[in-house]
């Protein structure tokens, strides 16, 4: 009974993150409140205190939180607005990469040659002089701009292609998919100087703060955490105005919408803009927390695998694209751990078992929960009524 | 010498005073119906495939009337729909809303702009919205991104939504989702969405399909109540549905005007009875 009663709150706890404005309060608290729980036990306590949380796992939660950001990113997307985006793990990548010169340059003369002016690659490569691209990006501010502004390009040129065109289905998450592929292949090349096959690795530290310090790592976490919450209240702002109602309706029945005075395809494109430049912050935010970007992040795969996320946790709902993003890595991390070859099996079981049972994730449980939650109460209130007095429906008959 | 004359007068084409520059004339303007005639539609063909859907088709519209196109299937007359409401390119002939505006050199978001609204076969509704939220999209306001962002519903909006909720019939259902609604319910709320965007013309395509005797009736009102105010072109195959709304019928057969007329008129159309009515009698 006792159990069943603690289960029973449990429920309405849960059923509180249904209600738009409150539930997802509530996420933000817990992920602040995790968060800077896990700091204060990292930086506090001694390393042999039994709540001590080791600098490893600092750095797994941020590594999360930067996936749970690019899951709401697709989310935005394919979730409200029905694109199903096969190639976010490029915007991401991209970002990730804008960061990762950033962070090269910042090594400065301790490379393995000691060439200050040049990335160690580029002098195994023989290269003279850098190029031109890379101009400037020993400034933090203009690698974080350049991280935005060449994945949002992109998003930009290649929506505007797209949605003008009209291309949608399953056309456009080919396109996407070949847009990923093709930047992979584009950054495997020694020639195109962003490193090649190694990528961008071995960095020294960020903003004059040492990388492998214990109080730059929880930083970093911090960051990550503060940059989610705020990606994830514009994102709620957005899908609460008119403007979520209108992607929306976009999703359901373009056609009406067109016919209604809305150009349909503007509102893609810069929701398109918008949702790559969270993938793109995400992707900011990994690298320096990995210690490595190379071309493998823009591996078909990957994309395919942040789709799984929002479709474990429930698309059409932000919090849905995090807890989903949270929850598969976390067993990513744990099944590679005990059998490493069989999680690409387990990941595919996962997809299938929530098309065909859990067609809304696990937001569509939490939902289930919450009705079935508020059917009883108003249940047990009527059943009261009727034992004192006839129900006003009773009256009526 | 000779070109230097041509460059001249090609320079005294663009300054002349009495015409304004393409791209100074506004988008958006006000449909002149001074003539009393909303719709020109003039020498219109259209062919997919070589399927000739309209052919040579003239049909002209008076402000404020309610118009019946009739016709069977291939006739034309979705096809049409889609010409006046800027969805399909017409090989040839030209469109005009009023006096002053050209449909054809505008797309499907502006079209609706201009005001003229269009309600599908099929009813669309957005069934993730509430009847009040489709109604809301529905009004007629700015429909650009950063507007649609910062959109914040006023007083007289939700008057106006309220207005046509009533017209409709569906206020006790305004926060039930558009979905749950019924095959009728969502014709209405289709139409009332139409309405909230207070267009000119509505094009309404087959408004009673798959509903009962009752619910055709109280369509048959409602859109009878609408003309004067509004100019409706309805096209609907339920000939008793047509004979109790119509005015002024238009058949169409193969692409062109076959007969056009009060529904007595037509009726007793010789070549009508032969290709259309002639079928069923």
């Amino acid at each position: 009974m006792n159990t069943l009663s603690a289960l029973r709150s449990f429920g309405q706890w849960f059923a509180e993150f249904r209600q738009p404005g409150r539930g997802s309060s509530w996420l933000v608290g817990i992920l602040l409140l995790v968060t800077l729980t896990m700091s204060a036990a990292n930086l506090l306590l001694p390393a042999d205190s039994p709540l001590y949380v080791s600098t490893y796992t600092i750095t797994l939660m941020g590594k999360y939180l930067c996936f749970a950001m690019l899951a709401m990113a697709v989310d935005i997307i394919w979730g409200y607005c029905g694109i199903l985006s096969l190639g976010h793990g490029a915007f991401f990548a991209l970002g990730g990469y804008g960061m990762g010169m950033y962070l090269m340059r910042q090594i400065g003369d301790r490379g393995v040659y000691g060439n200050a002016d040049l990335p160690d690659f580029m002098v195994f490569l023989n290269w003279q002089e850098l190029p031109w691209f890379w101009f400037g990006m020993d400034q933090f501010w203009f690698a974080v701009l350049m991280a935005l502004l060449v994945p949002g390009l992109l998003a930009f040129g290649f929506g505007w292609l797209a949605f003008r065109s009209r291309v949608t289905g399953v056309y456009l998450s080919i396109m996407t998919q070949a847009l990923t592929y093709a930047l992979m292949l584009a950054f495997f090349r020694n020639e195109m100087g962003f490193g090649g096959n190694n990528g961008l690795t071995d960095f020294k530290d960020i903003l004059g703060f040492d990388l492998q310090a214990d109080g730059t790592r929880v930083a970093l976490l911090l960051a990550t955490t503060l940059l989610l919450v705020l990606a994830f209240l514009s994102s709620r702002a957005i899908v609460q105005s008119r403007l979520g109602r209108v992607i929306v309706a976009v999703r359901d029945a373009e056609a009406r919408a067109r016919f209604l005075g809305y150009r349909t395809e503007h509102y893609k494109v810069w929701l398109f803009v918008y949702s790559a430049l969270i993938a793109a912050v995400a992707g900011m935010l990994y690298v320096p927390q990995v210690g490595i970007i190379n071309p493998g992040e823009f591996s078909p795969l990957n994309s395919i695998e942040v789709v799984v996320w929002v479709a474990v946790g429930g698309r059409g709902t932000l919090y849905g694209a995090i807890v989903g993003a949270l929850l598969v890595n976390y067993a990513k991390t744990r099944f590679t751990a005990l059998m490493p070859d069989a999680w690409l099996f387990a990941l595919g079981a996962l997809f299938v078992i929530v098309t065909v049972y859990l067609p809304r994730g696990l937001a569509g449980i939490f939902e289930r929960f919450a009705v079935g939650m508020r059917r009883e109460k108003h249940g047990e209130k009527s059943w009261r009524e009727n034992s004192g007095q006839l129900s006003a429906g009773e009256v009526s008959a | 010498m000779n070109s230097i004359h041509q460059l001249a007068g090609q320079a005294r084409e663009v300054m002349r005073r009495d015409t304004t520059w393409p791209f100074l004339i506004p988008r958006r303007r006000m449909v002149d119906v001074s003539k009393d005639i909303i719709l020109y539609l003039e020498d219109l063909n259209v062919s997919f495939d070589g399927f000739r859907a309209l052919n040579n088709l003239n049909l002209y519209v008076n402000d404020g009337e309610l118009r019946c196109l009739i016709g069977a299937n291939g006739a034309g007359k979705t096809t049409l729909m889609d010409v006046i409401t800027g969805k399909t390119r017409c090989d040839s002939g030209s469109a005009w809303f009023g006096q002053n505006i050209d449909l054809l050199a505008h797309d499907e978001a502006e079209i609706a702009q201009l005001g003229i609204g269009r309600k599908f076969q099929k009813p669309t509704v957005f069934e993730a919205h509430t009847v009040f939220h489709n109604l809301e999209l529905s009004l007629r306001c700015g429909k650009g991104v950063w507007r649609a962002l910062t959109a914040r519903l006023s007083g007289s909006e939700r008057d106006r939504i309220d207005e046509v909720l009533s017209i409709i019939g569906l206020e006790s259902s305004r926060h039930q989702l558009a979905g749950a609604l019924s095959h009728g319910q969502k014709q209405w709320l289709e139409i009332g969405m139409l309405l909230a965007a207070e267009p000119r013309l509505l094009l309404v395509d087959e408004p009673v399909a798959g509903m009962t005797a009752e619910e055709a009736e109280r369509t048959a009102e409602l859109l009878t109540s609408l003309a004067g105010k509004h100019t409706v072109i309805v096209v609907e195959h339920d000939m008793e549905f047509v004979r109790s709304i119509a005015r002024t019928v238009t058949v169409l057969h193969q692409g062109s005007v076959l007969a056009e007329g009060t529904m007595d008129q037509v009726q007793n159309n010789r070549d009508v009875v032969e290709v259309y009515l002639g079928e069923g009698a």
